[in-house]
């Protein structure tokens, strides 16, 4: 009998996906804890590291594969989302990361951005929102508040602002989940999370920009403000948040309000999260931007339908097994010919 | 009735009418016939952009032009010896390239007042004789025909009146004497689900050929030989096609999943449709959300290691122009094939055009150096492709294809090409064996090529990252290191130039020097040749150089272009080669520039030549 091997996965440190290149991004910006989350959780997604794509187009997000010690692409403003879905239909076996930010993603690429979404490749999106064109030297994003004063907008910015998870949801992406930068726990897991979702997820996370947009999400990650601020999303748990969780979501007659736990309420009247259900989840993205809801992190959407990439390995297979595989001198000789002498 | 067979060595039929008439139909129909007789043929489609144009009018006219020959023939021909014209409209556009004496068939039926009053004829040119001194006449009413033909079978007229361009080609196979059958067998195939449009479409066809045979308005028979085509088995081939196989052979020969990302754009939107059947040959086809996804989706596949390949036309091409740039910075290999047409802006979408070669060799931001390869017939196209798809590879580099309109839809003949004698093209993927102490350089450079190693995801020790940002050379980290600048601009440069080695020596047509010298590129090739063949019959001195590699230009050029007091470059632009080769090689290169959406006329040549070189 022959020797049987068993074949060990390979054993990552977090230095094995640190790259050789110095991270240069602004002291203090929150990419650097994003990335530090994302090198502490990759050695424990148990995909060999030279199958790991990460793919970015152009702004301050998008350096993140250089400091990544993966095979890596910097490519151009926008095109990350279309160059990442080459890249998974050419070779499916790949772990396929996008890196991008709210004016690469949205803003020039948001085309790109949405068909990625509906056609529902197996792949990646850390769309790091920070509200701001940081590269450029702060102009205002197509993700800041009305308002915004900003060099390009002096006396305030006049159009409203996408929020990119209904956007996602009306793509009919497959996965839709937030996270924070200043939440390194919350954000490891989403990002395991995205990992195992089969199809693309769609990951936001929101990021502080220090020089050109510092406290955006302060109310979410100072100490004080927070616990009213965020709605942390578990899926099959009752939607609380405030201190000690004395508050929660209900639906009246379908519309949600705010309750508090106590003599007239009690958990049982709060809504529980379903993270299958696309009307709970639209309704909970569109919770951003209108200041009486508490802003939801965690997943909101998950569901599975086929990705784009397996099925046309699929259609390869049927086509091979109703053909056979092709010949191009068979191709070439194939229809009308004659034979001159 | 007796019949005279009349034997002639060259015919050039258009069949003109309606959008809706099935003129293309027709006329791939006809060629299909002629071709399989052994014919050399040359054909050219001209249909409007617009799906339907408002029946009957002007700009909805759709025309097939055939040229079938017993001899070597190069072009779809000028003027027309036969126009079929099943309208008013289609008669009043095309009435002028018919040849004084030449046969005018008119399908009477749809001479009705409102049509005539929509093609601008005050009275009806077929009843009012003024047609008759230039032109044999053959004015029939195929719709009542065919209705009669049909008339036992249970189908509504409209149907029926459907298959009125099937009558005129038997009618026309019955004059040149070509067999019904295959038409039949393809229409056969077809309408296999619908029994009833099979019966009436060959009844139609056979009351055409029947009409011939019966009715004593046609007294004559044409024959025209097989042409003396080198031995072989052909098949006739559009030029779309040809792109379609040259890439589908170059995916086998590479052992590379083909992988082809576009967007639909006229006149390339064929290549996609083609590949997108080719699934069981590994094919990949992913129709992207625009231009641009067309594009950096190839570079994705590029890079994890497919043959990566995208088509469009001119609008489609200058969206992708960025991430061309990209392509080149990343030094991947891909395939960007160009059908041109009429530009700018959306321009002519249907018809033809050479105005996308300055685009091909400078539509880029920065020092951006691409290699161009431009396909000359229908055929060629093949050839074209698959030495794209070849140098691409073995240079990491992005190629342009050059075809366009005329050669995407025209056709002809083609000897079909034995795959065990195309060139080998060997691909190897990095590996860690090319690690220096440990490292890999994504940048290192074959000594020869200067291709850099192709390490795709996946090769374990090979991860590395690169990108749009100024490299630095050898380890391809970020520089913005003023010398590594100008170094990795030299090598780009280099490394495109060097693709010079694998062009053969220039095929001079005639004496190695003479008074003029016609130097084409592209589809001009066919008219070119035409011109120059009838120019020597006349002893004139003048000789033919054809080119195929643009960029970069063969290393004989400039030598064989001072050899001639003249050199002459028609072209469907304003000049753009000749702007080149004036500043390439100092010669006073001068241009016979036509714009006019169709290939040029070799008669337009020869006019230009003899006035150069004095008649």
């Amino acid at each position: 009998m022959a020797d049987v091997k068993t074949v060990e996965k390979k054993k990552y440190s977090r230095m094995d996906f640190t790259s050789d290149q110095s991270v240069r991004w602004c002291p203090g910006c929150g990419d650097y804890a994003i990335l530090a989350q994302t090198q502490k959780v990759f050695p424990d997604l148990g995909i060999d590291r030279e199958n790991i794509v990460f793919i970015s187009g152009i702004g301050c997000s998008s350096r993140f594969p250089y400091y990544m010690n993966t095979f890596g692409f910097h490519t151009i403003h926008g095109r990350a989302t279309a160059i990442a879905s080459g890249v998974k239909i050419a070779n499916p076996d790949l772990s396929v990361w996008v890196v991008t930010g709210d004016g690469d993603g949205l803003s020039i690429g948001g085309n790109h951005t949405i068909h990625l979404l509906r056609r529902n490749i197996n792949i990646n999106v850390m769309l790091f929102n920070n509200r701001i064109y940081g590269l450029t030297k702060g102009q205002y994003s197509p993700t800041s508040e009305v308002g915004k004063i900003t060099k390009s907008t002096p006396f305030g910015s006049l159009d409203r602002p996408f929020n990119p998870l209904t956007l996602a949801m009306g793509a009919q992406a497959t996965f839709v989940a937030r996270s924070v930068d200043r939440d390194t726990k919350h954000m490891q897991a989403m990002i395991e999370r995205s990992h195992k979702h089969k199809g693309t997820s769609f990951l936001e996370i929101y990021q502080n920009c220090l020089i050109f947009n510092d406290g955006a999400f302060a109310s979410m990650t100072n100490k004080e403000s927070k616990a009213d601020h965020v709605l942390h999303l578990e899926h099959g748990q009752p939607m609380l948040f405030g201190n000690e969780n004395k508050k929660g979501i209900r639906l009246n007659d379908n519309v949600p309000e705010i309750i508090e736990l106590g003599d007239t309420y009690s958990i049982d009247d709060v809504l529980i999260h379903n993270e299958q259900d696309y009307v709970i989840a639209s309704m909970l993205a569109n919770f951003t931007y209108l200041d009486i809801f508490p802003d939801p992190v965690g997943v909101l959407y998950a569901i599975d339908v086929p990705p784009y990439d397996e099925l046309v390995v699929q259609q390869i297979d049927e086509a091979i097994g109703q053909h056979g595989t092709g010949s191009i001198k068979e191709l070439l000789n194939s229809g009308n010919t004659w034979i001159v002498e | 009735m007796k019949k005279t067979l009349k034997n002639v060595e060259n015919v050039i039929i258009r069949f003109a009418g309606d959008s809706g008439d099935g003129m293309q139909l027709t006329g791939g129909r006809f060629t299909e016939t002629t071709a399989i007789m052994g014919n050399d043929i040359s054909t050219l489609p001209d249909y409007p952009a617009e799906i339907r144009a408002p029946a009957g009018s002007l700009a909805g006219v759709s025309a097939f032009q055939i040229n079938f020959s017993s001899k070597d023939i190069h072009t779809p021909g000028d003027k027309v010896d036969v126009l079929v014209a099943m309208n008013p409209a289609a008669l009043k556009v095309h009435m002028n390239e018919l040849e004084h004496g030449g046969m005018l068939i008119c399908n009477t039926a749809s001479f009705t007042k409102k049509n005539l009053t929509y093609a601008g004829y005050e009275s009806n040119p077929l009843a009012d004789g003024s047609l008759e001194d230039f032109f044999n006449v053959f004015a029939i009413d195929m719709s009542k025909i065919v209705l009669e033909a049909c008339s036992d079978m249970d189908l509504p007229t409209k149907t029926v009146g459907r298959t009125k361009n099937l009558f005129a080609l038997g009618l026309l196979f019955w004059i040149f004497d070509r067999p019904t059958e295959t038409t039949k067998s393809w229409l056969r195939k077809k309408f296999a689900k619908r029994p009833e449009l099979i019966e009436a479409n060959v009844r139609a066809l056979d009351a055409g050929y029947n009409y011939g045979e019966t009715t004593e308005i046609f007294t004559t028979r044409y024959m025209v030989d097989k042409a003396d085509l080198p031995p072989g088995t052909y098949r006739n081939i559009v030029g779309n096609y040809a792109v379609s196989l040259g890439l589908v052979a170059a995916a086998e020969k590479s052992n590379l999943p083909l992988f082809y990302g576009g967007y639909p754009i006229t006149p390339a939107s064929d290549i996609l449709h083609i590949l997108s059947s080719l699934k069981h040959h590994n094919v990949k086809t992913f129709q992207a959300e625009d231009e641009i996804a067309g594009m950096t989706s190839i570079i994705g596949a590029a890079f994890t290691g497919n043959l990566a390949v995208t088509a469009s036309s001119g609008p489609g091409i200058a969206l992708k122009g960025e991430a061309l740039g990209l392509a080149v910075m990343a030094e991947l290999p891909m395939v960007i094939v160009n059908v041109q047409r009429g530009g700018p802006s959306t321009g002519l979408p249907t018809k033809t055009e050479q105005s996308d070669l300055f685009q091909a060799l400078y539509g880029r931001n920065g020092e951006a150096p691409i290699p161009v390869i431009a396909s000359a017939t229908p055929g060629d196209c093949f050839y074209t492709a698959y030495e794209a798809c070849r140098i691409a590879l073995k240079y990491m580099t992005p190629v342009f294809v050059l075809t366009d309109g005329y050669l995407a839809n025209g056709s002809e003949p083609w000897l079909i090409p034995d795959v065990d004698n195309l060139e080998p093209i060997e691909v190897k993927f990095a590996d860690t064996s090319i690690l220096i102490d440990g490292q890999f350089l994504p940048y290192m450079r074959n000594k020869e090529t200067l291709a850099r190693p192709w390490a795709i995801p996946g090769t374990s020790g090979l991860e590395h990252r690169i990108g749009g940002l100024e490299k630095e050379d050898g380890t391809g980290n970020v520089s913005y290191d003023p010398e590594n600048h100008h170094q990795m601009t030299l090598n780009r440069q280099q490394k495109i130039n060097n693709i010079v080695n694998e062009i053969p020596p220039t095929d001079i047509y005639g004496k190695t020097s003479g008074d003029l010298l016609i130097l084409s590129w592209g589809g001009t090739k066919g008219s070119c040749r035409s011109a120059t063949e009838d120019l020597q019959k006349e002893d004139k001195l003048v000789s033919h150089v054809h080119l195929r590699w643009l960029n970069p230009l063969p290393k004989d050029l400039g030598e064989i272009l001072i050899r001639f007091k003249h050199v002459l470059m028609p072209e469907i632009n304003m000049g753009q080669l000749s702007k080149i080769i004036r500043a390439e090689y100092l010669v006073d290169a001068q241009g016979l520039n036509l714009v006019k959406g169709k290939p040029i006329s070799k008669h337009r040549i020869i006019e230009k030549v003899n006035k150069l070189i004095g008649s």
